[in-house]
């Protein structure tokens, strides 16, 4: 237990249930991007799926758990952190040695989680609660609204800023060999950033004009 | 050339600071920065003033004893320099300069631009060093082969000389660069493996212990630090700390 409460153990916890997380979002990418290709069967298919197959039923309550967790955890560091440093600088230039998203991981995550309620609320309830007729109308009926649209296009801007930073942090807080790896991984969570903050808003973009 | 200072001024450990504005003229561009202080400080007994204090040994870049955060930035705006080996030709004739104490909970101010970094020696004291018997029958250490690699990863990670660049400029006022390069220094070297696992646990505790935040992997330091130490030392320690849990 002494472990557990040790600073670096609080990271390592971070970067474990972050990379969960990131494997949750490339399977949602995957079935949003079926929306559009191949289009509303391939997409109710994913969907039933999603809704029968006993593995993800198991992976659901745990999923929870990770996003719980992974907020929760992110709160209480960032709380911690804040009161390591209680007299600010009067004059302070952080923008000169780190980047804009690795400094603000708790607003880019905070964003999200709004973002995650209105989701749950908006889908996710109808789906557990109500017998949905036509799920592909009820997700493309959602970007029919434009100040939906634009939440849900910034967003996935505010995860894709977490991501560049968080993809390549979690390996570090896991110890991977540094000069082997960090260029390859640097260069693996931008790219999949980019993916996720490009694949999410096109979709929406292109069911609000269409 | 004339400048604008703006120093933090603080009695002591309890007083209130503020920051307090100073005009001064007559620097030199090949002044250090600590130079240009102690002309400010000539010109302020001259008129019966308190001098600013400030920490200062070597001024040649190695002791680790001179710190400031200057214009937002620890050791001011050069890349690989200590605030010592800081020049007034960094600067221009008319600038407004911002002064400022290392500010962490683990670093409380003594006076002035002052601060107590005895919570890195208290780190130091948990692990940082390994148990020699130096009776006279030790073995030379340069009879045990060491790939060339690891004695230059080594040797870069002990080049850290302590001065808490690392934590003052961090955002959550995190050590761990300073405590990874010395966990690594020894992780590397087989005279350190020995003792590797209780060192790193220790000096992770003592860090803990002292008020230091965690680290958020930012990257902050490593190019704030005066002697270029690599966020390397912290994936070595971080994995260090997780085999360590294992045995």
């Amino acid at each position: 237990m002494t472990f557990l409460k040790t600073s670096v153990a609080k990271k390592v916890a971070m970067a474990i249930s972050g990379l969960f997380l990131v494997l949750f979002i490339l399977l949602h990418l995957a079935i949003n991007l079926t929306l559009i290709y191949p289009g509303k069967e391939a997409f109710d298919a994913a969907v039933e799926f999603m809704a029968t197959n006993p593995f993800i039923q198991i992976m659901q309550p745990i999923l929870a758990l990770g996003f719980i967790f992974h907020i929760g955890m992110g709160i209480y560091l960032e709380w911690n952190n804040r009161s390591k440093r209680p007299v600010k600088y009067v004059n302070n230039n952080p923008g000169a040695a780190s980047s804009l998203a690795s400094r603000n991981m708790i607003w880019t995550g905070l964003f999200v989680f709004l973002f995650l309620i209105i989701h749950l609320l908006n889908y996710f309830v109808p789906f557990k609660t109500q017998d949905v007729p036509d799920h592909y109308a009820l997700v493309t009926g959602l970007f029919k609204s434009p100040v939906y649209t634009l939440l849900y296009v910034m967003a996935f801007i505010a995860l894709g800023m977490h991501l560049s930073h968080g993809f390549q942090s979690a390996f570090q807080s896991l110890g991977t060999p540094r000069q082997k790896c960090h260029k390859f991984l640097v260069c693996c969570g931008n790219v999949f950033a980019f993916l996720v903050a490009f694949g999410f808003s096109a979709i929406a973009i292109y069911f609000y004009f269409n | 050339m004339k400048l604008n200072l703006k120093i933090w001024r603080q009695a002591g450990p309890n007083a209130k600071g503020r920051m307090v504005n100073y005009k001064i003229d007559g620097v030199e561009s090949d002044m250090s920065f600590l130079e240009m202080l102690d002309l400010l400080n000539e010109n302020l007994i001259a008129k019966g003033e308190e001098p600013v204090a400030f920490d200062h040994d070597c001024r040649e870049g190695i002791c680790g004893m001179c710190s400031l955060y200057i214009n937002g930035e620890a050791h001011g705006p050069d890349r690989l320099t200590t605030t010592c080996q800081l020049h007034m030709r960094k600067f221009k004739d008319g600038d407004t300069i911002t002064i400022e104490p290392w500010r962490a909970k683990a670093f409380p101010v003594i006076k002035d631009l002052i601060v107590d970094r005895s919570a890195l020696d208290r780190i130091q004291q948990a692990g940082g060093y390994i148990s020699v018997n130096t009776s006279g029958r030790t073995v030379d250490a340069n009879t045990i082969p060491i790939p060339k690699k690891n004695a230059d990863m080594a040797f870069d990670a002990a080049t850290c000389i302590g001065c808490g660049a690392c934590v003052a400029t961090c955002k959550n006022a995190s050590a761990m660069l300073f405590v990874s390069a010395k966990v690594a220094q020894f992780a590397l070297l087989p005279q350190g493996r020995v003792e590797a696992a209780k060192r790193v646990q220790d000096m992770v505790a003592a860090m803990d212990a002292e008020g230091f935040g965690s680290c958020t992997n930012t990257g902050a330091c490593e190019v704030e630090c005066p002697k270029g130490i690599s966020l390397t030392n912290i994936a070595i320690l971080n994995k260090e700390f997780l085999l360590a849990q294992a045995e």
